[in-house]
């Protein structure tokens, strides 16, 4: 079985994201391939690797990194939900003549038509959000 | 590429929050992938095509004319749940007149809208293959 | 083909839980997770609601959401199956389309 998810939530604020990584571990372990996961509205949030949350709970970008390496999971970032709320790799920083990127390790920038194409192909479509 | 069934799941208000915006855009993109789309409306999800949008009061910019152009991307199947509907007080009057141009029928134009009861559209989204939701 | 509805949001927050059980059709499954979960949850305001559905379609809740919030399987509608995350899996093995309620 091939998963397609998308996830619409940044980390922390919803559960979505959590409950993302939790099902696509479930899923792997039930040797399923996770195609792609897609990240839009606040999702994008994910793929910064600026973050610093307590020691003592989970660090979600890392988890999601951590992931990504382990299994060969496509994770993108949507490119223009990404620009509203300033996430960047560093081509898109230059061209938009910012000072710095920020994007982790395993994530990278894509269009929506990445999401559309991952509904296509995946035998499953899978959506987290608020 | 196989043809899905692909179905665009509105629940939300515009303004209050993004997601009216940002799930119009996917659906724009997605019209170039030839897939068989249709868009749901549903609860608070009917208020993004209402009439006589006037946003300069609040700062946002009113992107409601967007849904006219869904008729030229093909996007042609627009389900509004009539409970919905009546549970706001409103009527098909209150919403936008969306059209899409029929070219089997010598380009004419006719409606996108499409009023459903609720039993009618549990029945078109037992179709769908793909469903996202925003 | 069937569908396997998810709601995350509680029926006290939201409509997503009324609108998903109007718009779900006969032998879907619906599977409540995230604070989705106090739908399970006998003796509510909305308990009566929930249990005319069980008739409709399979209702499911995910007993790690349920456990998280303190809430006891014990006190979940009959007729509710409990899973985890590998039963979540299975069920959108067995449905042809996921719809997620948020």
């Amino acid at each position: 079985m091939k998963y397609s998810i998308m996830v619409n939530e940044g980390p922390y604020t919803h559960q979505a994201s959590d409950t993302a990584l939790q099902f696509c571990k479930a899923a792997l372990d039930a040797d399923c391939e996770i195609f792609r996961v897609f990240f839009y509205h606040d999702g994008v949030n994910n793929g910064t690797r600026y973050t610093v949350p307590p020691q003592d709970d989970r660090n979600i970008q890392k988890e999601w990194s951590k992931l990504a390496e382990a299994h060969d999971i496509d994770l993108v970032i949507c490119i223009a939900a990404a620009q509203r709320r300033g996430i960047m790799d560093a081509d898109e920083a230059k061209r938009q003549g910012l000072d710095g990127d920020n994007i982790a390790p395993g994530f990278r920038i894509s269009g929506l038509g990445q999401l559309i194409e991952g509904g296509i192909i995946a035998d499953r479509q899978l959506v987290f959000g608020d | 590429m196989a043809t899905k069934n692909f179905m665009f799941v509105n629940r939300k208000a515009p303004y209050g929050t993004v997601y009216a915006l940002e799930s119009l855009e996917v659906v724009l993109i997605g019209a170039a992938f030839e897939q068989n789309v249709s868009l749901a409306f549903i609860g608070d999800g009917v208020y993004q095509i209402a009439k006589n949008q006037k946003t300069d009061g609040i700062g946002m910019k009113n992107f409601s004319p967007t849904y006219k152009a869904l008729g030229d991307y093909e996007v042609t199947k627009l389900y509004v749940e009539k409970e919905s509907l009546e549970a706001r007080g409103l009527t098909l009057d209150d919403l936008m007149d969306l059209t899409w141009e029929d070219e089997d029928e010598d380009y004419a134009e006719k409606p996108s809208i499409i009023l459903v009861s609720s039993a009618e559209l549990a029945a078109v989204m037992d179709e769908q293959e793909v469903v996202l939701s925003f | 083909m069937s569908t396997l509805h998810t709601v995350n949001k509680s029926p006290f927050e939201r409509d997503s839980l009324a609108a998903c059980i109007r718009l779900a059709s006969k032998g879907h499954a619906i599977l409540l997770i995230e604070d989705g979960v106090f739908g399970a949850m006998a003796g509510t305001d909305h308990s009566d609601m929930v249990k005319a559905a069980i008739e409709n379609a399979s209702i499911y809740v995910l007993g790690p959401d349920l456990a998280a919030r303190g809430m006891s399987e014990d006190r979940v509608i009959d007729g509710i199956q409990v899973v985890d995350y590998s039963g979540f899996v299975d069920l959108t093995k067995q449905h042809s389309t996921c719809q997620s309620w948020l």
